[in-house]
């Protein structure tokens, strides 16, 4: 029973971090309808930046991450400059295609600007069991999840906000309802873009900073956004708890499968169950379990 | 001036129904197949019919079927290396286990199969759309490659977990394996896509082909006026798949020779072909060629470009070439979203007017 419930908690705690990915994905879909084939690469992206910023440069932490912000941002207002604004009003296909162009844009320019050996990145998080759980609950847990986890509820605590109270959040649901509408009343969309844009980057740098500490800085890490995708279909597009609820859901199902399944069927699973499980509940909820209901007319 | 319509009379049913109702397309499609069966194996070398124009005609193939599915009928999918990795493994199980049936009935027996698959991975179709459609096929494409990986039965319990296509012969020509006949191959390969792009020239003018046309532009519409969804759009998924597997069977047994499924098939051969008919044009046979084309010269131009012109480092090259890929991408749909097909058509109709303005 122990062992089910270390498993389940490790799966939650994975699934966070899949979570802090498909966040990304979910930002950018909701305010302008395009899906983010980027947001992998984007999370390598801030995190060799910050690494090459904290090696290359020597700054201290702090100051790398909020080096890395700056660079973010003004990727941010460079896609919006040169891509989305001579994109607009085209096929969500064109657009999907041109994000893995800039997929393609940020992986070359990462690895020419901090080069493409696997680097450690390490700010201090804690690393290792927790022994708290270990001593008191006999669960083994690492630290680094935990850490990981309570940072995802910050910052989903911190987007509802600013969705929700502030003005530019209140511009960014109006874009996310309906762009003419939206720009009639006098929003405008490219501001609105570029903002989206650069909150995703700097989700994307946490994503980074996590997946990152866990596993090293190197081109693999473009590949989360893969992992997020199912969490996405589950959690639906255009939901922010879906991607956190969504994540989780794949995070355990995952794992579990991997434990009890995996030795029957032949093992190393994990890259396809996540998929065939998101698969298994749309085609009883199409539009994800907290997706918009999709309302179609002639 | 040139290309003008003027004095061809259509005088029976026959005429007006045919494939090229224009004589000038007719020259250029007959010029066209000569230049390709009697002049270019003539001219070329080996490097370029073995580097180039076999790896264009096959990706050819596989964008026409990526097409008919997304082009014709609206259906995204990102599964499209693994239907090619079905494709492979099928032939390379047919041609190991019944060899003396040749060579052509076994690429399109791999084709048959992947329909199948195809088919049966069309299913979430029904109930899904778009992206999250386009997520659900990545179910495929990851549970497929997975599956070819891990089942030894599927590469014959070889200890390496690759496939080595086996010698073939084709009117006592080999055609597959390593000793090949470059020119042989590429004669096989020229006929098989010829061939089958005028059968989708076909198809997707008739009644099959409207009917994912009338899927795609608005399918509950389509479904009230009599457009059955589910046969529609799984026989879009079958169509595409007979293509795409064949284009796989293709790809393993008469260009690379040997493969294995994680390298040769994996997300990024769904994108490469994804990007040939964008970059082509959706729902067009030709643009399927002209994206295949520029897909698989531009890198190999790069690649030339930087490292014989300019003498760049090879890995600062590899940097630079993807980096350039991505640009060219995202200028490319900038300029022209509908893709090189459209500036085809723009172009005969600039040919049509010429010397005129208007």
């Amino acid at each position: 029973m122990i062992f089910f419930i270390e498993v389940v908690l490790s799966g939650l705690m994975a699934g966070v971090m899949y979570s802090l990915v498909a966040l990304g994905f979910v930002l950018i879909f909701k305010a302008s309808g395009i899906f983010n084939f980027a947001q992998g690469v984007m999370a390598l992206f801030a995190a060799l930046t910050l690494v090459g910023l904290m090696e290359k440069f020597g700054m201290p932490i702090w100051l790398a991450i909020i080096g890395t912000i700056a660079v973010m941002i003004a990727l941010a207002w460079a896609i919006e400059r040169f891509m989305l604004r001579p994109l607009v009003n085209q096929e969500p296909i064109i657009l999907f295609m041109a994000t893995i162009g800039l997929a393609y844009v940020l992986e070359g320019m990462g690895d020419i600007l901090w080069g493409s050996d696997v680097k450690m990145l390490d700010l201090g998080i804690p690393q290792g069991a927790s022994d708290w759980m270990l001593d008191s609950f006999d669960i083994y847990i690492e630290k680094l999840e935990i850490f990981a986890a309570a940072t995802a509820a910050v910052m989903v605590t911190f987007l509802a906000i600013f969705f929700q109270k502030t003005r530019i959040g209140r511009a960014l649901r109006a874009v996310a309802d309906d762009h003419q509408a939206a720009l009639s009343v006098g929003i405008s969309l490219n501001t609105i873009w570029v903002i989206v844009w650069s909150v995703a980057g700097i989700v994307a740098l946490v994503a980074g900073i996590m997946w990152g500490s866990k596993s090293g800085v190197q081109f693999s890490l473009s590949l989360i956004a893969l992992k997020a995708l199912p969490v996405l279909i589950l959690g639906g597009f255009t939901s922010v708890p879906g991607a956190i609820i969504g994540g989780m859901i794949i995070g355990v199902g995952e794992k579990v499968a991997e434990i009890y399944l995996g030795p029957i069927i032949g093992g190393a699973i994990e890259n396809w169950f996540a998929y065939m499980l998101a698969l298994a509940f749309l085609l009883f909820r199409p539009q994800g379990l907290f997706g918009e209901r999709i309302i179609e007319r002639v | 001036m040139i290309y003008r319509e003027t004095g061809q009379f259509k005088a029976n049913y026959q005429d007006d129904q045919a494939l090229f109702p224009i004589a000038q397309d007719r020259y250029v499609i007959l010029a066209v197949l000569l230049v390709t069966f009697a002049v270019v194996p003539l001219l070329l070398n080996q490097y370029w019919l073995n580097a180039i124009l076999l790896p264009f005609l096959i990706y050819a193939l596989a964008a026409l079927g990526l097409n008919i599915l997304t082009g014709y009928c609206g259906q995204l999918s990102l599964g499209t290396g693994a239907f090619m990795a079905v494709g492979a493994f099928s032939v390379f199980k047919l041609m190991t286990a019944i060899p003396e049936l040749g060579f052509i009935p076994l690429v399109i027996l791999s084709g048959l199969i992947t329909a199948a698959v195809g088919t049966l991975f069309g299913l979430p179709s029904l109930r899904i759309k778009g992206f999250y459609l386009a997520v659900a096929t990545l179910a495929a494409q990851f549970f497929l490659i997975w599956l070819f990986n891990k089942v030894g039965w599927f590469f014959n319990y070889n200890a390496t977990g690759m496939i080595t296509s086996p010698p073939m012969t084709l009117f006592g020509v080999i055609v597959t394996g390593p000793s090949a006949d470059p020119v042989a191959k590429y004669y096989l390969v020229a006929g098989f896509v010829a061939l089958f792009a005028l059968f989708a020239k076909n198809i997707t003018r008739g009644r099959i082909g409207r009917n994912w046309m009338a899927i795609r532009d608005m399918d509950i519409a389509a479904e009230l006026i009599g457009v059955r969804p589910l046969i529609a759009k799984l026989s879009a998924f079958a169509v595409s798949s007979f293509y795409v597997g064949m284009a796989g069977a293709l790809y393993f047994a008469v260009w690379l020779g040997s493969a294995e499924p994680t390298e040769a098939f994996d997300i990024n051969q769904s994108f490469l072909v994804l990007f040939m008919i964008i970059i082509g044009g959706l729902g067009s046979v030709l643009g399927s060629f002209l994206g295949a084309a520029f897909m698989v010269t531009m890198p190999i131009l790069l690649k030339n470009i930087m490292v014989d012109g300019l003498g760049t480092d090879t890995a600062l090259a590899a940097h630079i070439e993807i980096i350039t890929i991505g640009v060219l991408i995202i200028g490319f749909l900038i300029v022209e979203p509908h893709g090189l097909a459209r500036l085809w058509r723009i172009a005969k109709e600039k040919m049509r007017l010429w010397p005129f303005p208007h």
